[in-house]
């Protein structure tokens, strides 16, 4: 008897301790996507300027960890993160493009605008390729490992604080 | 200076709870000298806080963009009256309002509580006095409202538009009025504990309290619902959100608490329970301010999260409530039982409803946080949402809504049930109803279906604790318990009804073009620009009609300036049966529009069941306190 009326103490305890761990570790809002930790999904993209290489799959298991940067010209957000993108490619990054439902003569321009920090860019008119990566909306970025595999989502656009730990992340998916 | 002098107060108020923690619990000589001094000093915190607070709202009114806290949350545009409460709508102002209340309740304890015994009064005193001094530190660390800005902005940042509304202005000190007023059942519980002396003198001091608080919590909660329901223009008037839940959990806690004090003023049962309550419902006061205002669950209540704040607030949070369940664990077993009854009597039936509201608690308790316990185990990610509250919690309120009827048929000690046989009316015409709504009645539903008979039996039952009574020498507080118990049934036939025979239509139509929902007829006749003082929108007429006559209807979609923000202005016609709840949406590009059409039969039911219940507390606290005064005068 005499040790329950502690019960309330430790309970009182218990839900502490679970608040601390919640305030140490902010809630993500964001939904993730399932492919993490999976091989890419399978796709094949034409180019989306004449001039630029073409990107699939097949491209992403090429010995190299990437970044693959869903993006379009009509995304403003996108501009924002178009110099940190160029600050990343001059940190050794190597970036690859998907335009999301875009047209050439916009891209061409968004990019002689803003910059051009892709190897290559694949053009996704429909989204099928953003939606079988599991990305929502623009811009979002993954990063993927040298054999092809999703190890990362960054959700929304990659602003300047984010850079120290996306090249890590990089280096790590070596 | 403004913003100076309120600071000063607040500094001195904090000063001033120092000293009254030391001289309640200070050495033996200091306590028996210090009654007057430290009652005296309670009542100056109060006023304190309360300059401190009018100091903040004269910010806001002048918009002293100098002001850190008025140059983001006020704006010159604005109208005069959200000028002011936009004091509270933020969350250093809210926290100022919160201390201002927590200072007024100690305060009020001061004034009040004379015929408590001394020693008891000054314990809980000096609890009041520490519960104070953490949230004024709380507030000059880590919220201070007086901060400057240099140099000052040129405008305002605005306010969410969707707290621009008169709900706003009365709905957060309701509510925290509601919360911080069970401070001083903590702060007398602790006391009492802490003196030994659990008996009906305690609970008889303690009653007025939670009965104060617990009026307001409903109302807070009542008109809170009433908001979101027409406000975020989704039609539902209850999500099972967290905050939501946050303002439920101190109200089951002190409805149960109503209760249990009842038995040990009337009886001198359930000490150590009654105690128990007390303390847990400030403490449910407190966890849902830390939910609020730490950001820790994801809500559609999006206030600012602040890591350090949240800190701050789970540090006072810890301390409080550990202290006194600690304190609890240590004294309890020197409390002694109190007399005994039997099985069937009046205290068993209030023990049962205790049992079910401490349940009904738990549930909600364990739903919302039972996310955050998933995920610090195994990292998983979920929501508990309607689903679970309503099948679990549901039967439970049913359960308690029937033995409602009951519970005040019953004899103290030991009931003979001789007036249980005038339930046989009522059980009857709930009978009735609940076959009418099985196979009569379209829709879905067990649980409202059943939720309709039990309402229709307590709809009556209510009424029979004043059968054979001579009604005019029936003490007003039992009147307000049959009045609250009414509202209870009459907010259960509501949510029940509006529940099952909801009809909802979502379509896009052109001008011109009609639409039927449920009785009701549609012509949507167009939609035309329109402005107000820091907004424009664009506002559709609808004519709807229903038989005869024709009502109009003019929803909006809004466009606030500062900060750019979208809302929907929904329209409501009220009748005597029930809501037809209009929303204007988006416009397609074939020149259509969408429009989310209700017709929510008997909806209304839910906030008057709510008004009734808190106006049945009132009559309860009117009538004691005209008959305390009474025999006061007698003397």
């Amino acid at each position: 008897m005499k040790t329950l009326r502690f019960v309330p103490v430790a309970l009182v305890g218990l839900i502490v301790v679970a608040l601390v761990w919640r305030l140490a570790n902010p809630p993500d809002t964001d939904v993730q996507s399932a492919m993490v930790g999976k091989p890419v999904p399978a796709f094949a993209t034409p180019a989306a300027l004449p001039g630029k290489v073409s990107l699939s799959s097949a491209d992403l298991a090429d010995g190299r960890p990437k970044l693959v940067n869903f993006f379009a010209s009509w995304c403003v957000p996108c501009v924002g993160e178009a110099p940190v993108l160029t600050m990343l490619k001059q940190q050794g990054v190597h970036i690859v493009g998907m335009a999301v439902r875009d047209r050439p003569e916009d891209l061409r321009q968004f990019l002689s605008d803003n910059g051009d920090p892709f190897d290559r860019i694949g053009s996704d008119p429909e989204s099928r390729v953003q939606l079988a990566f599991g990305s929502a909306g623009v811009p979002e970025t993954f990063i993927v490992d040298g054999r092809g595999i999703i190890v990362r989502q960054h959700i929304g656009p990659i602003v300047a604080d984010d850079v120290p730990a996306l090249v890590r992340a990089v280096k790590e998916a070596q | 200076m403004i913003a100076e002098a309120g600071l000063a107060a607040l500094w001195l108020a904090a000063a001033l709870a120092i000293l009254q923690l030391f001289l309640a619990f200070g050495p033996r000589q200091i306590r028996a000298l210090a009654a007057g001094p430290v009652r005296l000093i309670a009542v100056v915190e109060g006023l304190l806080t309360v300059f401190a607070m009018a100091m903040l709202m004269w910010l806001f009114e002048r918009t002293d963009l100098s002001v850190l806290l008025v140059a983001e949350n006020s704006h010159s545009a604005k109208p005069w009256l959200y000028k002011v409460a936009g004091a509270w709508g933020n969350h250093e102002g809210s926290m100022l309002l919160w201390v201002t209340i927590l200072g007024l309740a100690g305060a009020a304890l001061a004034i009040f509580s004379r015929r408590l015994d001394a020693k008891t009064l000054m314990a809980a005193l000096g609890a009041q006095g520490a519960l104070a001094l953490g949230f004024f530190a709380f507030l000059l660390l880590s919220s201070n409202p007086f901060a400057r800005l240099n140099p000052p902005a040129f405008e305002g940042r605005g306010l969410n538009p969707l707290l621009q509304d008169p709900g706003l202005v009365l709905h957060p000190p309701t509510l925290y009025v509601g919360y911080v007023g069970l401070s001083v059942a903590f702060s007398l519980a602790v006391g009492a504990l802490i003196t030994g002396r659990v008996d009906s003198a305690l609970a008889k001091a303690m009653r007025p309290w939670v009965l104060g608080a617990w009026i307001m919590l409903t109302l807070g909660i009542t008109a809170g619902s009433y908001w979101a329901y027409y406000e975020l223009g989704w039609g539902g008037w209850w999500f099972w959100d967290p905050v939501e839940n946050a303002s439920l959990m101190p109200w089951l806690a002190a409805t149960a608490l109503l209760h249990s004090i009842n038995v040990l003023a009337a009886r001198d049962s359930l000490r150590a329970w009654t105690v128990m309550l007390a303390m847990v419902a400030f403490s449910m006061s407190m966890v849902g301010t830390f939910l609020v205002r730490s950001g820790v669950l994801t809500s559609v209540h999006a206030f600012a999260v602040d890591p350090k704040r949240g800190t701050f607030l789970l540090a006072l949070l810890a301390i409080y409530v550990g202290a006194a369940f600690a304190l609890f664990a240590l004294r309890s077993g020197k409390l002694s039982e109190g007399p005994k009854f039997e099985l069937v009597s009046r205290e068993a039936a209030l023990v049962g409803n205790n049992l079910l509201l401490t349940v009904i608690l738990g549930i909600v308790f364990i739903g919302t946080l039972y996310p955050l316990f998933v995920e610090a185990v195994t990292g998983a990610k979920l929501s508990v949402g309607a689903p679970y509250f309503n099948a679990v919690a549901g039967p439970l309120a049913l359960l308690l809504a029937l033995l409602v009827c009951v519970g005040p048929l019953l004899n103290w000690k030991a009931g003979t049930g001789d007036r249980l046989k005038r339930l046989a009316i009522p059980a009857l015409v709930g009978a009735t109803v609940l076959l009418i709504a099985i196979f009569v009645m379209p829709g879905e539903g067990v649980l409202s279906k059943a939720a309709l008979g039990i309402a229709a039996t307590l709809a009556i039952a209510a009424f029979l604790p004043l059968a054979g009574r001579k009604l005019r020498r029936t003490p007003l507080s039992t009147w307000g318990m049959v009045v609250a118990h009414f509202g209870i049934a009459v907010a259960l036939a509501g949510m029940a009804a509006s529940t099952t025979l909801t009809k909802e239509l979502l379509t896009a139509v052109q001008p011109g073009e009609r639409v039927q929902v449920g009785p009701w007829l549609i012509e949507f006749e167009s939609v035309t620009p329109t402005a107000g003082p820091n907004w424009t929108a664009l506002e559709a007429e609808l004519r709807a009609s229903r038989g005869d006559g024709v009502s109009v209807l003019k929803p909006q979609a809004r466009y606030y300036t500062s900060p750019p923000t979208e809302t929907t202005e929904s329209a409501i016609k009220t009748v005597f049966s029930g809501q037809l709840y209009t929303v204007l949406g988006k416009p397609a590009e074939d020149g259509r529009w969408q429009l989310r059409l209700w017709w929510k039969p008997l909806v209304t039911l839910i906030w008057l069941g709510g008004a009734l219940i808190a106006l049945g507390g009132a009559l309860a606290l009117g009538g004691r306190a005209w008959r305390g005064w009474r025999r006061e005068r007698e003397r």
